[in-house]
C-alpha cells in the first residue's frame, strides 16, 4: 500500500497502515484504503478503520446514514415490483449495492450544491432529497412525475435541490457539471458540483475533455467515479489498464484519490476532506470509489457474463450489510433497531408508490408542452400537427 | 427457414465471417454477452476473441479505429449499439468516413459497416429511440440502409460487408423479433433497389422500416373499402431507387411517404421534395408525409404511440388523398 501525496499537510491525517511513497511528479494519486481490486476485505484491516471511523462519526449519524441507504435499497427493490407489473417502461437501473457513495457524499452537500447523475441515479436523487412520490410517478410514466412523464427512470432531475438531471448518454452529465460548476465560480460563491459517473463512462471523450477543462479553468467540481466493476457487461479489468481510475487525475494536473465505496464511513471521511479543498478553490478532484453493482445492468438482464459466485462473494461487502456489523458491533446496537429503521424505510417507500400509482397518465396535449421557453402559437409554423 | 430478424442479421455476419478473415466484428457488449437482443450470441465461440471483441464505452475511438482498420486492409462490420450513440462519434462518421475517398480518389477503400439498433420501443425516451437515417443522408459517401424484414435484413447486411462502401446499417429494434421466410441458399440483396412489398392502385405508400408493416396494414384495411395501396419499400436510403418510385406513381399519381422520425428535415421531406422536382408530371396532388410529430419522444407510453405513425393514421391520411 503506498500513498502519493502533494500537499504535505494531508500526511498527517493518513490513517497509519498506509505508506508514504514520495512522489517524484508534483501531482499523485492517493489510495485512501488498503482496497485490493476484487478482493474481500479481511476482517484486520476492517477493525483498524473501524478505529478511524469512530472518532468521526457518531451514532446518530450513521444510523441517519443506515435510514437513507435502506430507503434507496427500498426504491429500488418497489421499481422492481413496478417493472414486473409492468407499470414501468424502457430499462430499469438499480443502484444496489452502491448506496453508500450517494448518501456520504450528499451528506455533505449544502443548500446551492449541485450534482448530475446517469443512467443509475435512483440513489443520487434519494440522497440528495428528491421526492419519492414524484419518481415513482415519472417511473410509471404519469403526469405528476419529476418529467411530467416524458423522461422515465433515467432522466429525473429537480432544480430545486441542486440534481442537475440523469443522463441516457453514457459520460453525457460530465462537461454538463463542469458547465454548472463554472456558473458557480463565475457567481463567486464557494459552491460546487459532484459530478456522479461509472468507471464505463470514464473511457468517453467526455470525460478527459470535462477534466481537462475543468483543471484549466479550476473550476469546483468534483468528479466522482463510481467503478463499480462492470458496465454492462464490460469488466473493469478489461476496460482500462490501469488499477485505478483515479490515477488519470495526473494526465490533467488534478488530485486523484481511490477510497472504499461500500464503506460509507470512509465515503464520508474522505469525500469530506475532498470537498472542503474544493470549496476553497484549489480546483477539481477526481474522486473514484470502489463498489460492486449487486444487481444486473438492468431489470431482465440474464448476466451471462459473470458467475453466480462472484455476486455472492461480493454480496457480503454489502454497504448495508457492513454498516449494520458496524453498528452492532462497535456501536452496540442492537439488530432489532436497525430492522425497526429499515422497515420504517420500506412501509415509507411504499406508501409514495401507492400514492404515485394512483396518479393521472398525460393527455395528448402535453406533449407539445414545454419544448421551447416561448410560445410560438402567433406564428405560422405550426410544428406540432398530428393529422 | 422461418427464422427472426436478429437472427437472420447474426447469420448474415457468420456467414460472411466464414468467407473471409479480415471481416471482424467489434463494439459494446457483443462479446460473452452476446449483444441486447442476442444478435451476436455464439459468435465469440465460433470466431473467438481476435475476431470478436468488445470496445469500452468509447464511440468516437472504435468507430474512427473502424475506418483506419478498414483503410489498411480489413473490412469491419462494427456494432454501434443503439443509433442514438452514433452522436458521440459523429465527426468521424459525418467527416472522415464519408468524406475521405472523394478527397483521396479511388484507390482509397473504406470497407466498414455500422450497424446500430434504433427507433421506438416502448417508452425509450428521447435518449434511446431516435431514427436517424437522414442525418447520414445528408452527408454524401455513406451508403445507409434500412430494412424492414428478416429477408431484406439478412441479404442487404451481406451486400454491405461486401461492398467497398462505408455503410449505416440501421436495424429497428421492434423488427428483430418478427420472423421471416429466408432462404436456406447463399443470396445477397444489392443496394438501391427498391421492393414493392404490396401492388396496388391508387397511392402509392413508399414506407421505411418498422413503418413498412404498419403500411401494409393500413392497405390490409383500405381494402376493404375498395381502395388499392401500393406499398413501396425502398430498403437503402442511399443510393435511393428512384425509378422504382416514378414506375409506382407513373401508375398511381399519388404518393405518400412514411416515416417514424420527426416529420421536419426528415426522410420524407427529402423524398417528396425529389418527387416534385423529378417526376411532378406523374403527380395529381401533393405528396404527403406521415411522419412523428416533432418532440423528442416521450416516455409514457401512450405519448409514444400518440407521437408515432400507427396504421390508423396512415389510413386516415390515404382516405384523405383520393
Ligand atoms: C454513449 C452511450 N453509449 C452506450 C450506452 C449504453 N449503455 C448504457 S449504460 C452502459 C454501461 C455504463 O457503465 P458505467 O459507466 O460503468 O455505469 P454503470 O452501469 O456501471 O452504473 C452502456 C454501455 C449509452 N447509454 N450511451
Ligand atoms: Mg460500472
Amino acid at each position: 500500500m503506498f500513498v502519493l501525496c502533494k500537499h504535505s499537510k494531508k500526511l498527517k491525517d493518513l490513517p497509519g497502515n498506509l505508506k508514504i511513497k514520495q512522489n517524484s511528479l508534483s501531482i499523485g494519486i492517493i489510495v485512501a484504503s488498503d482496497y485490493q481490486h476484487q478482493k474481500v476485505f479481511d476482517k484486520t484491516i476492517i477493525r483498524k478503520r473501524v478505529e478511524i471511523k469512530m472518532t468521526l462519526l457518531s451514532k446518530e449519524q450513521l444510523i441517519n446514514f443506515y435510514r437513507k441507504m435502506n430507503r434507496i435499497r427500498a426504491f429500488e427493490n418497489e421499481a422492481i415490483e413496478l417493472a414486473k407489473m409492468n407499470l414501468t417502461r424502457a430499462a430499469i437501473h438499480t443502484y444496489n449495492g452502491q448506496e453508500a457513495i450517494a448518501v456520504g457524499v450528499c451528506a455533505h452537500l449544502k443548500e446551492g450544491d449541485y450534482i448530475t447523475s446517469t443512467h443509475r441515479g435512483h440513489g443520487h436523487c434519494i440522497a440528495k432529497g428528491a421526492d419519492l412520490e414524484r419518481m415513482f410517478a415519472e417511473l410509471m410514466g404519469r403526469k405528476t412525475g419529476y418529467c411530467k412523464g416524458k423522461g422515465g427512470s433515467m432522466h429525473i432531475a429537480d432544480l430545486s435541490i441542486g440534481m442537475l438531471g440523469a443522463n441516457g448518454i453514457v459520460g453525457g452529465g460530465i462537461p454538463i457539471a463542469t458547465g454548472a460548476a463554472f456558473a458557480l465560480k463565475y457567481k463567486q460563491t464557494d459552491n460546487v458540483v459532484v459530478c456522479f459517473f461509472g468507471d464505463g463512462a470514464s473511457n468517453q471523450g467526455s470525460f478527459h475533455e470535462a477534466l481537462n477543462l475543468a483543471s484549466v479553468k479550476k473550476l469546483p467540481v468534483i468528479f466522482l467515479c463510481e467503478n463499480n466493476n462492470w458496465a454492462i457487461s464490460m469488466n473493469i479489468g478489461k476496460s482500462v489498464n490501469i488499477e485505478n481510475i483515479s490515477e488519470r487525475a495526473a494526465a490533467y494536473g488534478i488530485k486523484g484519490l481511490t477510497v472504499d465505496g461500500n464503506d460509507i464511513a470512509q465515503v464520508y471521511r474522505e469525500f469530506g476532506n475532498c470537498l472542503e479543498e474544493v470549496r476553497q478553490g484549489t480546483g477539481p478532484v477526481l474522486l473514484e470509489m470502489k463498489t460492486y453493482r449487486l444487481s444486473g445492468h438492468y431489470f431482465g438482464d440474464n448476466e451471462n457474463y459473470r458467475s453466480k459466485e462472484e455476486v455472492i462473494s461480493r454480496r457480503q461487502e454489502c454497504p448495508i450489510t457492513r454498516l449494520e456489523n458496524l453498528l452492532i458491533q462497535e456501536y452496540g446496537v442492537l439488530p432489532d433497531e436497525l430492522k425497526a429503521i429499515a422497515s420504517e424505510e420500506k412501509a415509507m417507500v411504499l406508501e409514495a408508490s401507492n400514492k404515485a400509482k394512483l396518479a393521472p397518465e398525460p393527455q395528448a396535449e402535453d406533449l407539445w408542452n414545454d419544448l421551447f421557453a416561448q410560445d410560438f402559437e402567433n406564428i405560422t409554423w405550426q410544428p406540432f400537427v398530428k393529422s | 427457414m422461418l427464422v427472426t430478424f436478429a437472427q437472420a442479421v447474426g447469420d448474415a455476419m457468420k456467414e460472411e465471417m466464414r468467407r473471409d478473415d479480415r471481416i471482424l466484428v467489434f463494439g459494446e457488449d457483443i462479446a460473452e454477452f452476446g449483444n441486447i437482443f442476442g444478435i451476436t450470441r455464439g459468435m465469440l465461440e465460433e470466431f473467438g476473441p481476435k475476431r470478436v471483441r468488445n470496445t469500452p464505452i468509447s464511440e468516437m475511438a472504435f468507430i474512427g479505429a473502424a475506418m483506419g482498420a478498414a483503410e489498411t486492409g480489413l473490412r469491419p462490420c462494427v456494432e454501434l449499439m443503439y443509433a442514438d450513440f452514433s452522436l458521440v462519434a459523429f465527426a468521424e462518421i459525418y467527416h472522415c468516413i464519408a468524406k475521405w475517398r472523394y478527397m483521396h480518389g479511388p484507390e482509397y477503400k473504406l470497407p466498414l459497416v455500422i450497424r446500430s439498433a434504433m427507433g421506438s420501443s416502448f417508452g425509450a425516451t428521447g435518449e434511446h429511440s431516435n431514427c436517424l437515417e437522414s442525418l447520414y443522408m445528408h452527408s454524401p459517401g455513406l451508403l445507409v440502409a434500412s430494412p424492414s424484414n428478416a429477408y431484406d435484413a439478412k441479404g442487404l447486411l451481406k451486400e454491405a460487408i461486401r461492398n467497398d462502401n462505408p455503410v449505416m446499417f440501421f436495424e429497428h429494434k421492434q423488427l428483430y423479433k418478427t420472423k421471416g421466410e429466408v432462404p436456406e441458399e447463399e443470396y445477397t440483396i444489392p443496394f438501391g433497389v427498391a421492393d414493392i412489398k404490396r401492388e396496388g392502385s391508387d397511392v402509392t405508400v413508399i414506407a421505411i422500416g418498422l413503418m413498412v408493416g404498419r403500411a401494409l396494414e393500413a392497405a390490409e384495411a383500405l381494402a376493404k373499402e375498395g381502395v388499392s395501396v401500393e406499398v413501396l419499400d425502398p430498403r437503402t436510403l442511399v443510393p435511393f431507387d428512384k425509378e422504382a418510385v416514378r414506375r409506382s406513381v407513373s401508375k398511381t399519381h399519388r404518393a405518400m411517404v412514411v416515416e417514424e422520425s420527426n416529420k421536419t428535415s426528415g426522410v420524407g421531406a427529402e423524398i417528396a421534395a425529389m418527387m416534385q422536382e423529378e417526376m411532378y408530371d406523374e403527380l395529381d396532388g401533393p405528396v404527403v408525409r406521415v411522419a412523428a410529430l416533432d418532440v423528442p419522444l416521450p416516455y409514457n407510453i401512450e405519448l409514444e404511440k400518440y407521437a408515432i405513425p400507427d396504421a390508423e393514421q396512415i389510413a386516415a391520411a390515404i382516405r384523405k388523398m383520393l
